[in-house]
């Protein structure tokens, strides 16, 4: 055991000195490998935390969400549509959502106006998200102005501001008192955004959203389920981000294709037959092009993953913030909770490492087997 | 001098990153077990204001809720806009849509 160990050190030893004599071409190659392993694992971590923490949250979003659609948009339902859902056995409870959005010139940006079902939001009052109050620099205590529908001014007061811990659901949002929200909107107390809907056997969700949709053909009905597909799925390899990502992974495919495609270079078929007429075995050579792949691509993977790592969770993924931004002026402050497991490394290290070290060893394998004399020639 | 070796400096390189690798698995260990309660209290957020949608994206109500989007809401702002809007090449439309649209597409 102590020889095999002593026999790797040597060869290690050999590698690295002659990964040592082409510095240059070496360090770029491991620097663009870092980068790629880097960016991958960005996306890999954030998109899953992402998803992971969407589907604990959204575990407790309404069971069924039911809209009216009138000319293939969403229009307010007749509270009436209640009464007619309450009817349906197995229904346990339907409530009205009362929500919508509004523009702020001043800042140009959207929120989420929505009125709370049980909250001691009172007429004059309001509550608003982190995003907000660091948009508009509105702080409790201080009057926020609304436009109505008529061109009026409202003059709200910000009772309270949601807690930072939140952002993530409550950035843009505005809680108001529904005699508030029908000032700002207009619209007849008979109508509301939507409702949700709770069941008494979750098994049963399917069947009542068939009945609802034969009862009620003007709506449509989202199910819980749906919403966290939609969370799971939103994120996928189709997104423009990704696009841009693999094609800084193409672009070092591309260096790394070339690299290696092209075989091995004049100078290191030498050094193979220089240690072939030396007495090394095609076995040595195979293994120190093996310990030559795996220094680069192990290494690379290391710093990749966890320089990955500092970006995410420490430094909020700055580097995806521009995007992920995009053209909103609120955007949630929040830093992702690191879901991360050993299958996903485990992925990425099948992915990164493995590929390049066999496709190291067999341009050698192919030189090493060759004889020397010719090779050195 | 076999401590000056190349393949220990290797070998030295590959434990220390070892090392911060258990330690990041320790850390998003931890850092799960702290944010479990602040994750309950989103949660609890959304179960009072029945809320539907993670505020990700605010620039546009199709992408403010992801999950309330109709087939329309892409063509909403003029006859050629398909997508002008970042976070609309960042994230797909939702399943049930992708459903119903499948025939067209």
């Amino acid at each position: 055991m102590g020889k095999w160990i002593e026999r790797q050190r040597n060869i290690i030893d050999f590698t690295l000195s002659s990964l040592l004599r082409r510095k240059g071409k070496n360090v770029a190659l491991v620097c663009v490998y870092t980068f790629v392993v880097f960016l991958l694992a960005s996306v890999m971590f954030f998109i899953h935390s992402i998803k992971k923490e969407a589907s604990i949250i959204l575990k407790d979003a309404p069971e069924m969400v039911i809209q009216r659609m009138i000319a293939g948009r969403h229009e307010l339902i007749p509270t009436g549509y209640m009464d007619k859902i309450k009817n349906i056995r197995g229904v346990s409870s339907v409530k009205p959502r009362l929500w919508g959005y509004y523009y702020d010139p001043v800042i140009g940006a959207n929120y989420t106006l929505m009125v709370p079902e049980n909250s001691d939001v009172h007429a004059g009052n309001i509550i608003i998200g982190q995003g907000i109050s660091r948009a508009r620099l509105a702080f409790e205590g201080d009057s926020m102005e609304f436009r109505s529908h008529d061109g009026k001014i409202i003059d709200l007061e910000v009772k309270n501001i949601l807690s930072l811990e939140s952002e993530l659901v409550s950035s843009d949002l505005v809680l108001i008192s529904e005699d508030d929200f029908r000032r700002l909107f207009g619209g007849s107390k008979e109508y509301v955004t939507d409702l949700t809907l709770h069941v008494k056997n979750p098994r049963e969700l399917s069947t009542i959203a068939v009945k609802i949709a034969e009862l009620l053909p003007d709506t449509r009905i989202i199910l819980r389920d749906e919403i966290l597909r939609t969370y799971d799925a939103v994120f996928n390899w189709r997104g423009g981000m990704m696009i841009v990502i693999l094609l800084g992974a193409l672009l070092a495919f591309i260096i790394f294709a070339w690299d290696k495609a092209s075989g091995l270079s004049q100078e290191e078929r030498k050094e193979i037959g220089i240690l072939k007429a030396i007495g090394w075995e095609t076995s040595d050579v195979i293994l120190m092009k093996f310990w030559e792949g795996m220094v680069v691509s192990l290494s690379s993977f290391l710093v990749g993953v966890l320089l990955a790592y500092g970006h995410v969770f420490f430094a909020s993924s700055a580097l995806f913030e521009p995007a992920l931004k995009g053209w909103a002026v609120l955007y949630p402050r929040f830093k992702p909770v690191p879901f991360i497991d050993a299958s996903q490394l485990a992925t990425l290290f099948f992915l990164t490492v493995v590929p390049y070290t066999v496709a190291t060893i067999i341009p050698s394998w192919r030189a090493a087997t060759v004889d020397p004399d010719s090779v050195m020639r | 001098m076999d401590t000056l070796r190349k393949s220990n400096l290797f070998f030295l390189y590959l434990a220390i990153n070892l090392i911060l690798f258990c330690l990041m698995f320790a850390h998003a260990s931890f850092k799960k077990e702290t944010a479990r309660g602040l994750i309950k209290e989103k949660g609890e957020m959304v179960r009072a204001l029945q809320l539907t949608d993670l505020c990700l994206f605010t620039e546009a109500s199709y992408t403010r809720h992801l999950s309330q989007a109709d087939l329309h809401t892409a063509f909403q702002d003029s006859p050629m806009s398909l997508e002008h809007f970042p976070s609309g090449s960042l994230v797909g439309p939702p399943p049930g849509l992708r459903k119903i649209n499948g025939k067209m597409d």
